[in-house]
C-alpha cells in the first residue's frame, strides 16, 4: 500500500510546515496579541475556502549558516479563496518563521500570487507581518522588495490591492503598503515607518517611542498613510470583508448591485443644514439621510477630517461620495483634505465607481504653513483628479460654494455630468463680506458710519448673490431641489449615467501634481 | 475615538476666519498645533540638526564673508561644513569643540 504511505507521507509534511516557526515561536506571536498567520487568512475568507499554495518552498540562502536553518514556508503564505463569493488572492507574512523576515523565496511567493492576482483580475490582499529585510540574504532581499513594488504599481487601477498591518511593517516594507488602494491598520498591533526609533536617537537625539513615532493611530490620524482603523484583528477584517462588498473585482467591471433599501427613518434630511453659513453640521447625517439603509463606509475616518470621503449605495449601486465637513475647520480644502479627496476620486474613477460630491467650503485654509508645505500644489490635485475623471460625476451644492473651492468640488467646469443646489446653496465668488469689502472699500470707508454702511452694503450683496439662481442663470447648476428631493434626483441620476462614455485627447500618462 | 460632533457632548466651538467672516467650527490637532512663523533672524546661526561640533574654525569679533566655514558639524554619520549665509563680525560663539548640539541651537550670532 505505497500509496496509503505516501499520502501519510504529504500529511505529515504538511503539518510541519503548518507548525510554523514552532510552538515557542507562535506562543510568543499569541502573548504579543497577535493571530496566527493561517489563522488570520481563516478568520478573512469564507469557510473553507481558503487554499494554499507554495507550502514547500525553501530558501537557498547559505551564507552566515543559513544552509543549516529550515524556514518553514519561508516565513510566508500564499493563497487564494473567497469573501462573501467574490475571489481573491492573498499573502500574509508569518512573524513566527524568522521574524516574517523577506528573503529572496519569501518575495518570490508573494510575487506570484500578486502576478497571479494581475492575471486572475481579482483583487490582492497583503498581510505584512515582518521585521523587515532578511539580512542574511543581503542584496537578493532588496530585489524581493523591488519587485513587490514594481508589480504593485503596475497593478494599481486595474485590481484592488488591500494592504493589512498587522505588526511591524519597516523600513523599505512600508512602500508597499502605500502603493495600494487601502491601508488597514490595528491598535496596538501595527507599526510603520521609515527608520525605527533607534535609529531616530541615535542619528538625531530624538527620544519616542514605537507607538508614538509610527502605531495605528498615527497613521489613521496624522500621516494619513491609513485609510482604516480597528480595535481589533476581528474588527480589521471585518472591515475588509465590508469594502470588498462596495468594489468591484477589477477596472474592467462594476461594483455588484445589491437589493435597494430606503434610508433609515431616523435620518431625515431637512434640518441637518442650519441656515446661517458660519454654522456647523455634520455632513456626514446628511450622506446617511440620502444612502441605502442609511450605510455610509467611510475611509480616513480620522485623518484631515475636514473632508469626509467613503462609499454608500444608491438604489443598491456603489457610489463614492465626497463631502466637505463644515464641522471640522469651516470644511476648508487645505493640503492633507486635498490629498484625501484627490486620491480618492482617482480610486473611483479607476473603479467605475460613480462619485457625489457634496459642497459646503468657504474657500482654501489660510495660514503661512499652508502656503509653505504647498496648498497650491496638494489643491491642484482636487482639479486635477475631478477633471481626469470619467466616471458618473454628480454635485449637490448644500450651502457654500465660493471662490476656488467652488471650482474644485466638481463643479460643471470640470464636467459634472449633474449639478445640484439646494435654496440653502450661495454660489459666488466668495463671501459677501469679503467681497463687499472689496468691491465698496470706497464707499465704506467714505460713508459717515463705515460700520453701519458695510453691515448695510453685505446685506444687501448676500441677497442679491448669496443664492444658486445667478450659478442657475447660467447654466452651471441644473436645477434648485428641495432637499427631500435629493434622493429621489440622484437616484435617477445615477441610472441616467449609466452608460456615460467620454473619452480625452490620447496620452501616455498626465503629469498629475504629486 | 473621538467622532467629532456624532456623539458625546458637545465641544465648545472654535472661530475661524476665512475672507473676513467667522466660522464656528472645530479645529483638528495639526492645525492647533501648527508651526507659528517667525521671521527670521539673520544675525543667528541655528543647527537644524543634532550632532557634535567637531571643530569651531572662527573666533569672536572676527570679520566673516559670505560662504565662509563656520564649525565642522558632525551630524548624519557626515562631517558638515558648515557656513555662513551673510557677511558680518561674529558677536558672540555659544559653542565650543566637542560639545553636543541639540536641533534649533544657537551657533553663533553676528552683529
Amino acid at each position: 500500500m505505497a500509496i496509503k504511505r505516501k499520502i501519510k507521507e504529504l500529511l505529515k509534511k504538511r503539518e510541519i510546515v503548518f507548525k510554523g516557526g514552532g510552538d515557542k515561536a507562535r506562543e510568543k506571536q499569541v502573548a504579543m496579541g497577535k493571530l496566527l498567520a493561517r489563522d488570520r487568512i481563516r478568520a478573512l475568507m469564507d469557510e473553507d475556502s481558503f487554499n494554499e499554495y507554495d507550502l514547500f518552498v525553501e530558501h537557498e540562502a547559505r551564507d552566515f549558516n543559513m544552509d543549516k536553518k529550515t524556514l518553514h514556508g519561508d516565513g510566508v503564505i500564499i493563497g487564494t479563496g473567497t469573501i462573501f463569493g467574490a475571489p481573491v488572492c492573498i499573502y500574509a507574512q508569518d512573524f513566527t518563521v524568522a521574524g516574517g523576515s523577506l528573503g529572496l523565496m519569501h518575495s518570490r511567493k508573494i510575487t506570484k500570487i500578486m502576478d497571479h492576482a494581475l492575471k486572475m483580475r481579482v483583487p490582492l490582499i497583503g498581510i505584512n507581518d515582518s521585521g523587515g529585510a532578511r539580512i542574511q540574504e543581503g542584496v537578493n532581499s532588496l530585489a524581493g522588495y523591488g519587485e513587490i513594488f514594481f508589480r504593485n504599481t503596475l497593478a494599481s487601477g486595474v485590481i484592488p490591492q488591500i494592504s493589512v498591518i498587522l505588526g511591524p511593517c519597516a523600513g523599505g516594507a512600508v512602500y508597499s503598503p502605500a502603493l495600494t488602494d487601502f491601508v488597514f491598520v490595528v491598535e496596538k498591533i501595527s507599526k510603520m515607518f521609515i527608520t525605527g526609533p533607534e535609529v531616530i536617537k541615535t542619528v538625531l537625539g530624538e527620544e519616542i517611542s514605537m507607538e508614538e513615532l509610527g502605531g495605528a493611530k498615527v497613521h489613521a490620524e496624522i500621516s494619513g498613510n491609513a485609510h482604516f482603523y480597528a480595535r481589533s484583528e476581528i474588527e480589521c477584517f471585518d472591515q475588509i470583508k465590508k469594502l470588498i462588498t462596495f468594489i468591484p473585482w477589477n477596472n474592467s467591471q462594476k461594483a455588484k448591485s445589491f437589493e435597494p433599501k430606503e434610508p433609515k427613518p431616523e435620518y431625515k434630511v431637512e434640518g441637518i443644514v442650519p441656515d446661517d453659513p458660519t454654522l456647523p453640521y455634520d455632513v456626514r447625517d446628511v450622506i446617511r439621510s440620502i444612502v441605502d439603509d442609511s450605510d455610509f463606509f467611510e475611509s480616513q475616518e480620522l485623518w484631515a477630517t475636514n473632508i469626509i470621503i467613503g462609499f454608500g449605495r444608491l438604489g443598491g449601486k456603489t457610489v463614492g461620495f465626497v463631502a466637505n465637513q463644515p464641522l471640522v475647520l469651516a470644511g476648508v480644502l487645505d493640503v492633507d483634505s486635498s490629498d484625501k479627496a484627490a486620491r480618492f476620486v482617482r480610486y473611483c474613477d479607476a473603479f467605475n465607481i460613480p462619485i457625489v460630491t457634496l459642497v459646503d467650503l468657504p474657500g482654501y485654509l489660510p495660514g503661512v504653513d499652508q502656503e509653505h508645505t504647498g496648498v497650491i500644489r496638494h489643491g491642484a490635485k482636487v482639479l486635477y483628479a475631478y477633471s481626469e475623471a470619467t466616471v458618473p460625476k454628480i454635485t449637490v451644492i448644500l450651502r457654500k460654494a465660493y471662490g476656488g473651492g467652488y471650482i474644485a468640488m466638481n463643479s460643471r467646469h470640470l464636467r459634472a455630468d449633474f449639478v445640484f443646489a439646494w435654496p440653502t446653496a450661495e454660489i459666488a465668488v466668495m463671501g459677501p463680506e469679503g467681497a463687499a469689502n472689496i468691491i465698496f472699500r470706497k464707499e465704506i470707508s467714505e460713508a459717515e458710519d463705515p460700520d453701519k454702511a458695510r453691515k448695510q452694503i453685505v446685506k444687501e450683496y448676500k441677497a442679491k448673490f448669496a443664492n444658486p439662481y445667478v450659478a442657475a442663470a447660467r447654466g452651471y447648476i441644473d436645477s434648485v431641489i428641495e432637499p427631500l428631493e435629493t434622493r429621489k434626483l440622484l437616484l435617477h441620476a445615477i441610472n441616467v449615467s449609466d452608460n456615460k462614455s467620454v473619452s480625452g485627447p490620447k496620452k501616455k500618462h498626465g503629469i498629475p501634481p504629486f | 475615538m473621538n467622532k467629532e460632533g456624532t456623539t458625546g457632548k458637545k465641544p465648545r466651538l472654535k472661530s475661524l476666519g476665512i475672507e473676513g467672516t467667522r466660522y464656528k467650527t472645530n479645529f483638528t490637532k495639526k492645525f492647533e498645533n501648527r508651526h507659528k512663523w517667525e521671521v527670521p533672524d539673520d544675525r543667528k546661526l541655528i543647527t537644524f540638526l543634532p550632532g557634535v561640533i567637531l571643530k569651531v574654525k572662527v573666533k569672536k569679533g572676527q570679520k566673516v564673508k559670505k560662504g565662509d566655514s563656520m564649525v565642522i558639524l558632525e551630524t548624519m554619520k557626515m562631517q558638515n561644513r558648515i557656513t555662513i549665509h551673510r557677511d558680518g563680525v561674529i558677536k558672540n560663539i555659544h559653542v565650543k569643540e566637542g560639545q553636543k548640539v541639540m536641533k534649533g541651537e544657537l551657533l553663533m550670532e553676528l552683529n
